[in-house]
């Protein structure tokens, strides 16, 4: 069965009151790659945690596979959706780094020898080798976020939704990071990730949904999400430095990678 | 700074191993680094909470503003330091229903009169366009909103040196470059200003210098343009814009001149590409 995720009318209120999501209606195909970006507060974060469950629709439908989200529990889905929390406090709590990536495996009740091994390889695929006896709270934010992350590829689920993945992470971290994306991606899994690290954006997805007060503006490849400059403003978001840059040389051509600059660059020597 | 050593308490090894780093009123210094060369170590070093409540042992000399910290208590440090931390959900002082009167609460703990309070919340709400979110509970709002509320917490102290780790992390891209827009603003007033970023674009363009924080130790200071060309940015994990990656690709295919003086910021490219 294809796990594709379809969103239909989603309208969401928090108790507060606020209206955070006004009407969102996409379709993310099973394999795809997506990227959210989009204005703080654009309601991003409150779209992803419909995926598993965290928050149920107020209005409209969310159905994952052939399951909708309503009247299933955010333990069921988990075996569909991991889900990376923006803040990493808000996610880790066992004592040990083993415990914390184990969890979720062993919530799913696999063997304990195959925790063992998962927990291994999502370490290593974290960058966090051999940091099993560390405890989280002596981790550094930027590490803390990855452990949030291995434990999200502990579970080996079908769709991965990473919360700004990128946040804090150093040049080596945020190039960690778009290996995992394209690895899951070679493994046939859907990644939907939050960034508001446009090069990030261009280089490592499939496809851009562009947010601003709760509905989705913009909805394309990278390339022609970038050229969208209204709904762009209108989201608080900027094209990618070198597409910005080829904007400024007056060249035609779209431009979401360092390798596409030098290709169009070298066509003109 | 003079020649700061730190280690954690009980940690086995130092995280800073001899730190030395000025910074002058009316100054924007930018420190980049790998994550784990101590960033926030340093950061809270400048603030007074290291060491005075992490514990741990610091040697070396910091002053700030004419105080020796280590003789100074956290509050006298506290009173002339503002340290915007990275996390900041942690930062919420928890005591306060609404964005209004958190923002407010540092004035309201000095004892300023309610009309001045008022104005200033109002002032640093309108300059971080935040002020819609004024009656909200300081829970309910996004991870940019919460970091955007932080810092107004942090600047309408008005404190005289500003420590800022991380402070646009999760903020949208015109965020990000409001705040920069902003430090600059505040440095032109004459605070002293320490931010720790990995934006790289938005240092070139906003920092009047930069240093480079690997393995305990300032490894290279400069303007943020001879930084960010060094051959070992990569060695110190501290990476290049888009802008550099490209020009170095070009370099190597022949593309550009080997003498080409590397761009890091979208006028530098131009300027490189545009010949
Ligand atoms: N717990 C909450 N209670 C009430 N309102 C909330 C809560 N969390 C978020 N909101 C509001 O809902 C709207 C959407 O927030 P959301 O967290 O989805 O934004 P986001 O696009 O993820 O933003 P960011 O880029 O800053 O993370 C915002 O107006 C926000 O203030
Ligand atoms: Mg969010």
């Amino acid at each position: 069965m294809s796990m594709d995720i379809a969103v239909d009318g989603l309208v969401f209120t928090y108790p507060s009151g606020v209206t955070a999501l006004g009407g969102i209606t996409v379709s993310v195909p099973a394999g795809q790659r997506l990227a959210i970006v989009g204005q703080n507060g654009a309601g991003k974060t409150t779209l992803v945690r419909h995926f598993n469950g965290i928050f149920q629709p107020t209005e409209g439908t969310v159905r994952i596979g052939d399951w909708d989200t309503k009247g299933r529990d955010i333990a069921e889905l988990a075996a569909r959706v991991g889900y990376v929390f923006q803040n990493p406090d808000e996610q880790l709590f066992a004592r040990s780094i083993r415990d914390e990536v184990g969890f979720g495996p062993k919530n799913l009740g696999v063997p304990a020898d195959e925790i063992e091994a998962r927990v291994t390889a999502a370490l290593a695929r974290s960058g966090l080798v051999g940091m099993e006896d560390t405890h989280p709270y002596h981790l550094s934010l930027s590490e803390r976020k990855r452990v949030a992350l291995a434990s999200v590829l502990a579970m080996e689920t079908p769709i991965v939704v990473l919360d700004e993945p990128t946040t804090g992470q150093d040049a080596r971290g945020v190039a960690l990071i778009g290996e995992v994306v394209a690895e899951l991606a070679a493994e046939g899994r859907t990644v939907v990730a939050i960034t508001h690290d446009m090069d990030f954006c261009a280089e490592n997805f499939d496809r851009v949904l562009v947010m601003a007060d709760g509905r989705v503006i913009a909805d394309g490849t990278p390339a022609e999400a970038f050229s969208r400059l209204d709904a762009l403003e209108d989201a608080h978001v900027e094209p990618p430095q070198l597409e910005r840059l080829r904007t400024e040389l007056g060249w035609a051509e779209p431009v979401m990678s360092v390798d596409e600059f030098v290709g169009q660059l070298k066509t003109r020597a | 700074m003079t020649g700061v050593h730190y280690a954690y308490p009980d940690a086995d090894h130092e995280v800073l191993t001899g730190v030395d780093l000025s910074v002058d009123a009316g100054q924007v210094v930018g420190i980049v680094g790998a994550s784990g060369a101590g960033k926030t170590t340093l950061a809270k070093s400048i603030a007074g909470f290291i060491p005075h409540s992490e514990g741990g042992e610091l040697t070396g000399s910091v002053v700030v503003d004419g105080l020796k910290v280590a003789d100074a208590t956290l509050a006298q440090v506290v009173s002339r330091v503002g340290l915007v931390t990275q996390n900041p959900f942690n930062q919420i002082s928890g005591a306060k229903y609404t964005v209004r009167e958190e923002i407010a609460f540092g004035l309201e703990n000095l004892g300023v009169p309610r009309d001045e309070m008022s104005e200033r919340v109002d002032a640093v709400g309108t300059r971080l366009g935040i002020r819609e979110l004024f009656e909200r509970s300081p829970y309910a709002l996004s991870g940019g909103q919460m970091q955007l509320v932080a810092i107004a917490s942090m600047m309408i102290m008005a404190p005289r040196v500003l420590v800022m780790d991380e402070p646009t992390s999760q903020l949208d891209p015109s965020g990000s470059r409001l705040v920069f827009d902003i430090v600059n603003g505040l440095a032109d007033d004459g605070t002293a200003v320490v931010i720790f970023e990995h934006k790289l674009e938005l240092l070139r363009e906003h920092a009047d210098v930069l240093h480079v924080l690997a393995d305990g130790v300032i490894a290279r200071s400069g303007s943020a343009r001879e930084v960010l060309a060094d051959p070992r940015t990569d060695e110190w994990g501290v990476g290049s814009t888009r802008f550099t990656r490209a020009a170095r690709r070009a370099i190597e295919q022949k593309l550009l001149p080997a003498t080409t003086a590397l761009p890091v910021s979208l006028e530098d490219a131009k300027a490189v590409f545009s010949k």
